[in-house]
């Protein structure tokens, strides 16, 4: 299926949660935050949200050090 | 006309410093004049930009915000000081813009951190080596006493988890991100976008080496927040943590501040 992530058009397989898609990409739950469909996940849903068909996804990663 | 500690005077041919300092301070042992220290007898000319100090004297709050007034346009100084700002960690970042925000008379600073300063974070955070052994936030609250007395500063020693943050930050203005650790910066900005929307926020990733200047660059995430760095240069083995280019980050963000404290950014209205 079809969703959309920071402006981009991805194939993922129906069903993925978001916590797949997340490490799918390479990164690192814990440093990252998600927006769904408008909405700001909390850390624990990354684990039971369930993308769908043309979800709207806005991941915004944080590397280390200051 | 001559210009006396930013104070424009009439001028007399043959005027001294020694007269002013009568008139003005009569302990002053410091004689500055366009730029240069002079002795008290030395007369003045037209133009001349002059400053009579007494070593070691703390100005007043209004003196400090006349200074202040005298290099900030107008507006600018009394939005300042009627604002208050958090910093969230005082290390490479924090440490800096904790200082610039002082030096430009911000009204108040919360500051939250609860580590010791150590001899390896001299080579970039605000501390000094005889302050090695306290923690940051009371070494750092010491030098902003330094730089500007009338700054009001409340310390957090404290380390902070995700629901601490709407908690400890809900009284300020904008609220600086400067951590060390990317699931606290991610842990954070959730925070305050699920929690604390009427606060500005400004905060970082990829503030490491010395790679090219133009990298580290101030990105609107969201309307009132924003992220600086070049999101790619994580602290590492090979790319550590350095003033310069720590600093650019730094004194972005705290610019950044600035411009949202000012309604610099016209798209900016949160809350």
């Amino acid at each position: 299926m079809r969703i959309v992530c920071n402006g981009m058009e991805r194939e993922v397989a129906g069903g993925t949660l978001l916590a797949d898609f997340i490490r799918q990409l390479g990164l690192e739950l814990e440093t990252v935050v998600a927006e769904c469909d408008g909405r700001i996940l909390k850390r624990e849903e990354y684990e039971t949200h369930e993308l769908h068909e043309g979800s709207r996804v806005e991941l915004i990663r944080f590397v280390g050090g200051g | 006309m001559i210009w006396v500690n930013e104070k424009p005077q009439p001028f007399r041919r043959g005027m001294t410093l020694a007269e002013l300092a009568s008139a003005i301070d009569p302990g002053a042992d410091i004689f500055i004049v366009n730029g240069h220290p002079v002795s008290a007898t030395t007369a003045l000319q037209v133009g001349d930009h002059c400053w009579v100090w007494r070593r070691g004297r703390v100005p007043s709050a209004a003196e400090m915000g006349q200074l202040l007034h005298a290099r900030h346009t107008p507006g600018v100084q009394e939005r300042l000081q009627a604002s208050a700002v958090g910093i969230m960690g005082l290390g490479g970042l924090g440490s800096l813009v904790a200082v610039a925000l002082a030096r430009m008379g911000i009204g108040a600073l919360l500051l939250a951190d609860y580590d010791v300063v150590e001899p390896t974070n001299l080579n970039r955070q605000y501390y000094f080596l005889e302050q090695i052994g306290q923690k940051k936030v009371t070494a750092l609250c010491e030098t902003l006493g330094r730089v500007n007395p009338h700054v009001a500063v409340t310390c957090l020693d404290k380390r902070l988890v995700e629901e601490d943050i709407a908690k400890e930050f809900t009284g300020v203005d904008a609220l600086v991100e400067c951590f060390d650790d990317p699931a606290m910066k991610a842990a954070s900005l959730r925070a305050v976008l699920r929690d604390l929307s009427g606060v500005y926020y400004v905060c970082s990733s990829g503030v490491a080496g010395y790679g090219d200047n133009a990298l580290i660059r101030t990105r609107r995430l969201y309307p009132g927040v924003y992220l600086v760095g070049d999101e790619e240069s994580a602290a590492a083995p090979g790319q550590g943590l350095m003033a310069a280019r720590v600093g650019i980050a730094a004194h972005q963000q705290a610019n950044q501040v600035v411009r949202l404290l000012l309604a610099a950014e016209k798209e900016d209205e949160r809350g």
